[in-house]
């Protein structure tokens, strides 16, 4: 068996028993990284030599009987994470070349339990989009094809789209994304692989550069749930430079994916069943339901009457924390300036975040700025956190009568680069799933199941209850039983 | 009977409010670990978070929220369990975040009061609108290079807290006395240091003019105002300056304008390219602020006590005047000094002492109640040796001068010069015999009624003791031995 | 609501971003199409519902407070770092005219 078809799971066992040293397991994955990263642009950095070090210092530390729960377990790190001495961009001009003085919380605990870095994970620019398209450094290429169009150059999805790329192609064992309004679910349903959005406050958001504040949310991607899992636990944990980080115990998520889904009840809202939905995905959801519900779970209507408005909540609420967020990159004190020799302050602001700035990230501030500028901040932004009191609310009552939800990661497959893209609103639907989970801080599991009619695959979504995580883990994976998802993309490592 | 301003049309009354923002005091800034201190190398007290790094985020310090309610409680306002923060967008070079963190909606002290004294003897109760907290901003240099403005983050991220006044005053030395009392009750409390030659307190002075009975006109905001002085002559510029435009047909626009401290006037800010429109929203960085009511029924128990309190006790226990106890209550470091001294002693002998003779002493020497020239534990040993008849009042005078001078224990200069006082009936007595046989035709002139050749026969005992008879003694031993 | 050119510039100016005239049309057309779509929120009855700010599940999280110990600075060295322009100890910027 080649190394990068472990599991991290796997992986973890080999290393524990011997059978590969992490300086073997990193090398293998460096090499995938070498060959399929010029094709792939999964990553913006790749930091091997970095990597092949840690790795052998891992190896040392296991010696010394040290090891951590994921000592030697290479992974990507998504471009949005502060990695000290690392080139951190979030994908975007504006911040080339910035090496940040400091590390992540969430990176600091994956280094702190033994993980070896690749490098940084490519993705929409500063965490805004649906395709990877709008990064700065090139779209990443999803390592599926379609079966009757294979030259077609479909998207990974985004934001995350270079993690979910690179865990799908083997080039990592896992990865870490961020979730702001899909932005870990749709990349992994895109790639085949599975990504959970843990609830608001599970993972310090310290070190992690802002897009959407109440909305950001830091999660793993593995090629299975319990690889995601046994990421989230290093990830997860209360920060106390996080204001809004929850101060609560770490449960050992690994183990809640054994768990019986028997008597469980699992609700399906209502209003995801859309006119024009594809019959690929109706159909896989009903399948999901079925599959739940021979595991022994209860399946039970539910309605969530604001559903439908989360996604202009959403492209309310994320621009104007963005407008705010990104204040900071004017050119002063890190990052990139454009100026003319005879520009004054104003004139370098204007002509830095210009440039800097690519069209989409342009596009979100100044909606951002438009809806919390005086006269209109009422009827906008008011209006939508008014509406996100109501989402919350939908789901605090779902959830008296049902433990999990179950519903579809995405409105469709991957599609390709150029399509979806003449239209702003267009690009926005791609979250209509997923968004909810944000506004309203719940967690959500995205989990492949099936494949459409193109031999592209496709993912289920599981929902659950504020730090209820551990349930969205025992469905996910009795999804995942029942799915038996076995296809491969045509790009991967030692394929 | 009260303050205009005669313009060509009549008097005109002023309406004045003011916003002050006080640096709060506390080892560590509002939202990162940095120093607070003063005058610290550039951009040596600045952790990312206050130089508004990618990823970084503010967590408040507990002691900060505590002075601000400590403050909302010496104002006697109403103290907020519930308080949020809200992000105030703009673009300045030193912002580095693009946003104030602030107190837009939710400030954490509601309404109070302040009563003022002014200088006819009355007191007026000023109005507190509310007090917030939030971030100090950077520092822009202008002055050190001829293309170039340098940025010095070492303020950015200090507390501070916002207190705005209603618009009650109505005459320059009203807001004198307002400030002036405000950084009084600040002092006493610790929660600023109220430094205005550091920046540690500035004044947003809000000016209107109208006449008697009118409703109030457009008002300007007079920005960063430093010290109490040119708050008010600020006030009076400023109201003078908009009674001429009312006067001359004109209207008076809202906007900002900074204090020609040099000039005496005020001026237009340079015209923004755009209206400010700041934004606000809720910081989703920030949870609401809760606190408890216990926490803050423990800090109002373990609040000092405050001017007004303390001037009140001054005149109750310790029979000073209401004048004397407004002086030496003004700052807490002289109410202090004059405690020290009076503590077991007469309480108003220490108050015309620390007034009178110490204040002159510290003029003289340029010094200041922090380092006095007279300790007060010297100050209150020199009284101690009147209490006990060791010095007349005259000869303290000549041993106070000499600690001025040596820094040395009244004890020690009594022994050292002898300036000791005699007692001692028999030597008096003996003093006086030979005075009165000196004298003897005096003496015929006072028996037979000239009386105001007393004085005479006291001066002539005490030079001749030189000056260390006690002059109670000499003049009962006097009276009896010339009856 | 639909914005005029005049808005689209302010809302840039405000934003600093700087907008060339050539990109103003374009710009106008994208901001209302986005702005047209999100205007079906205001269909919704929000009467009485305090709004959610904050990503808190339970809405209902106090801010912890940390002690006042200084924990932080004394690394201008690093600050500077990444300066794209910087002078000694500072940063710096072209001269701004008070």
């Amino acid at each position: 068996m080649h190394p990068t078809d472990f599991t991290l799971a796997g992986a973890v066992a080999a290393l524990e028993e011997g059978v590969i040293s992490a300086e073997e397991l990193t090398r293998a994955h460096v090499e995938a990284v070498e060959a399929l990263n010029p094709r792939l642009n999964a990553l913006i950095t790749v930091t091997a030599d970095q990597a092949m070090e840690a790795a052998r210092a891992s190896d040392a530390r296991r010696k010394r009987g040290e090891a951590g729960p994921l000592e030697g377990i290479p992974l990507a790190i998504k471009d949005l994470f502060c990695t000290e001495g690392v080139q951190t961009t979030a994908g975007s001009k504006i911040l080339e070349g910035f090496i940040p003085p400091y590390e992540s919380t969430v990176t600091s605990q994956l280094k702190r339990d033994g993980a070896v870095f690749l490098g940084k994970a490519n993705l929409d620019e500063f965490a805004m989009g649906s395709s990877n398209l709008t990064s700065a450094y090139g779209g990443v290429l999803n390592p599926w094809s379609r079966r009757n169009d294979p030259d077609a150059r479909l998207v990974p999805g985004g934001s995350s789209g270079g993690s979910a790329a690179a865990v799908a192609a083997r080039m990592a064992l896992g990865a870490t994304g961020t979730d702001t309004g899909g932005s870990i679910r749709q990349p992994a349903a895109f790639c085949g692989i599975a990504g959970i959005k843990p609830t608001y406050g599970r993972c310090s958001r310290f070190g992690i550069v802002a897009y959407a504040s109440s909305l950001d949310q830091a999660g793993p991607f593995g090629r299975t749930v319990e690889d995601c899992a046994i990421l989230l636990r290093s990830m997860a944990g209360f920060d106390p430079k996080d204001s809004t980080s929850a101060d609560r115990p770490v449960p050992d998520f690994a183990a809640a994916c054994g768990r019986s889904v028997k008597g469980l009840r699992i609700g399906v809202p209502r209003e995801y069943h859309m006119d024009g939905m594809p019959a690929e995905i109706e159909k896989l959801w009903r399948q999901g339901l079925d599959w739940l519900r021979e595991a022994g779970a209860e399946i039970v209507d539910i309605s969530l009457p604001h559903a439908r408005y989360a996604l202009p909540t959403y492209y309310i609420v994320a621009p104007a924390e963005a407008s705010s967020n990104l204040a900071r990159y004017d050119g002063v004190r890190f990052g990139k300036r454009v100026a003319e020799p005879n520009s004054d302050l104003r004139d370098l602001y204007e002509r830095t975040r210009a440039a800097g700035f690519g069209a989409e990230v342009r596009r979100r501030i100044m909606i951002g700025t438009y809806v919390l500028s005086a006269g209109y901040y009422d009827a906008y932004y008011l209006k939508a956190q008014k509406v996100r009191a109501l989402i919350a609310r939908d789901f605090r009552e779902a959830w008296s009568k049902v433990d999990a939800i179950l519903a579809p990661a995405t409105p469709s497959a991957a599609f390709a680069e150029g399509e979806n893209s003449d239209d702003p609103v267009q690009m926005y639907l791609n979250d209509v799933f997923t968004v909810t989970a944000n506004l309203a801080g719940l967690p959500g599991l995205s989990v492949p199941a099936g494949l459409d009619p193109q031999g592209l695959p496709l993912g289920l979504q599981v929902l659950g209850r504020p730090f209820d995580e551990e349930t969205v883990f025992a469905v996910g994976a009795a999804l995942e039983r029942a799915a038996d998802f076995r296809a491969l993309p045509g790009m991967r490592a030692g394929a | 009977m009260s303050y205009t301003i005669d313009g060509e049309t009549g008097p005109w009354e002023l309406v004045i409010g003011l916003e002050v923002h006080a640096q709060v005091v506390s080892n560590a800034k509002l939202f990162s670990g940095a120093a607070t201190e003063f005058g610290a190398e550039p951009n040596s007290q600045v952790s990312f978070i206050d130089a508004g790094f990618p990823g970084m985020l503010p967590v408040i310090n507990r002691e900060c929220v505590a002075q601000a309610v400590r403050t909302g409680l010496g104002l006697n306002a109403q103290v907020n369990l519930w308080s949020r923060f809200d992000r105030k967008n703009y673009f300045y070079a030193d912002l580095p975040q693009g946003y104030q963190i602030s107190q837009f909606a939710h400030p954490i002290i509601g309404t109070g009061q302040v009563e003022i004294a002014l200088q006819d003897g009355s007191t007026k109760v000023i109005g507190i609108t509310r007090l917030h907290l939030e971030q100090d901003a950077g520092k822009s240099i202008h002055d050190q290079h001829p293309s170039k403005s340098f940025i010095d983050l070492n303020r950015s991220g200090v507390a501070l807290m916002e207190i705005v006044s209603e618009p009650d005053m109505r005459s320059p030395e009203e807001a004198g006395a307002y400030l002036t009392k405000l950084r009084q009750i600040l002092r006493y409390l610790g929660t600023c240091d109220g430094n205005m030659e550091e920046g540690s307190m500035r004044a947003d002075v809000n000016v209107s003019v109208r006449k008697a009975g009118e409703e109030f006109r457009t008002r300007c905001e007079v920005k960063n105002v430093n010290s109490i002085r040119f708050v008010m002559q600020a006030v009076e510029a400023e109201a003078r300056r908009q009674i001429e435009v009312w006067e001359s047909g004109g209207e008076v626009t809202q906007e900002t304008r900074l204090f020609d401290t040099g000039r005496g006037i005020t001026r237009s800010m340079r015209s923004k390219e755009d209206a400010h429109d700041y934004r606000y929203f809720p910081d989703p960085d920030l949870p609401p602020l809760v606190i408890e009511q216990s926490w803050v029924d423990a800090l109002k128990a373990a609040l000092p006590e405050l001017p007004d309190a303390r001037r009140a006790r001054y005149v109750h226990d310790f029979g000073v005047t209401p004048y004397d106890a407004h002086v030496l209550t003004l700052e807490k470091e002289t109410a202090a000094y004059y405690e020290a001294v009076a503590k077991g002693r007469d309480a108003k002998q220490a108050a015309n002492w620390v007034m009178g003779d110490l204040f002159a002493a510290i003029n003289r020497t340029k010094t200041s109640i922090v380092e006095p020239p007279v300790s007060a534990a010297d100050l209150g040993a020199l009284l101690d040796l009147m209490a006990d008849n060791t010095l007349s009042g005259k000869l303290a005078k000549e041993v106070f001068e000499a600690m001025v001078e040596t820094g040395r224990a009244p004890g020690l200069i009594v022994e050292e010069r002898g300036l000791r006082q005699v007692t001692d009936t028999g030597a008096i007595e003996a003093v006086i015999d030979g005075v009165l046989a000196a004298n003897a035709d005096k003496v015929a002139e006072y028996r037979s009624g000239k009386d105001k050749l007393f004085g005479f026969f006291v001066g002539q005992t005490m030079r001749a003791m030189q000056g260390k008879g006690n002059p109670a003694l000499v003049n009962e031993l006097l009276k009896t031995k010339l009856s | 609501m639909s914005l005029d050119t005049a808005t689209v510039r302010r809302v840039a100016a405000l934003a600093r971003i700087r907008l060339e005239e050539e990109e103003v049309a374009r710009v106008q057309g994208e901001l209302n199409g986005i702005l047209g779509w999100i205007e079906q929120l205001q269909a919704v009855n929000t009467d009485g519902i305090e709004p959610m700010s904050g990503g808190t599940p339970e809405g209902i999280a106090a801010m912890p407070l940390r002690d006042d110990v200084v924990t932080d600075g004394g690394q201008a060295a690093k600050i500077l770092a990444n300066a794209p322009d910087s002078e000694g100890e500072y940063f710096s910027v072209p001269k701004v005219v008070e």
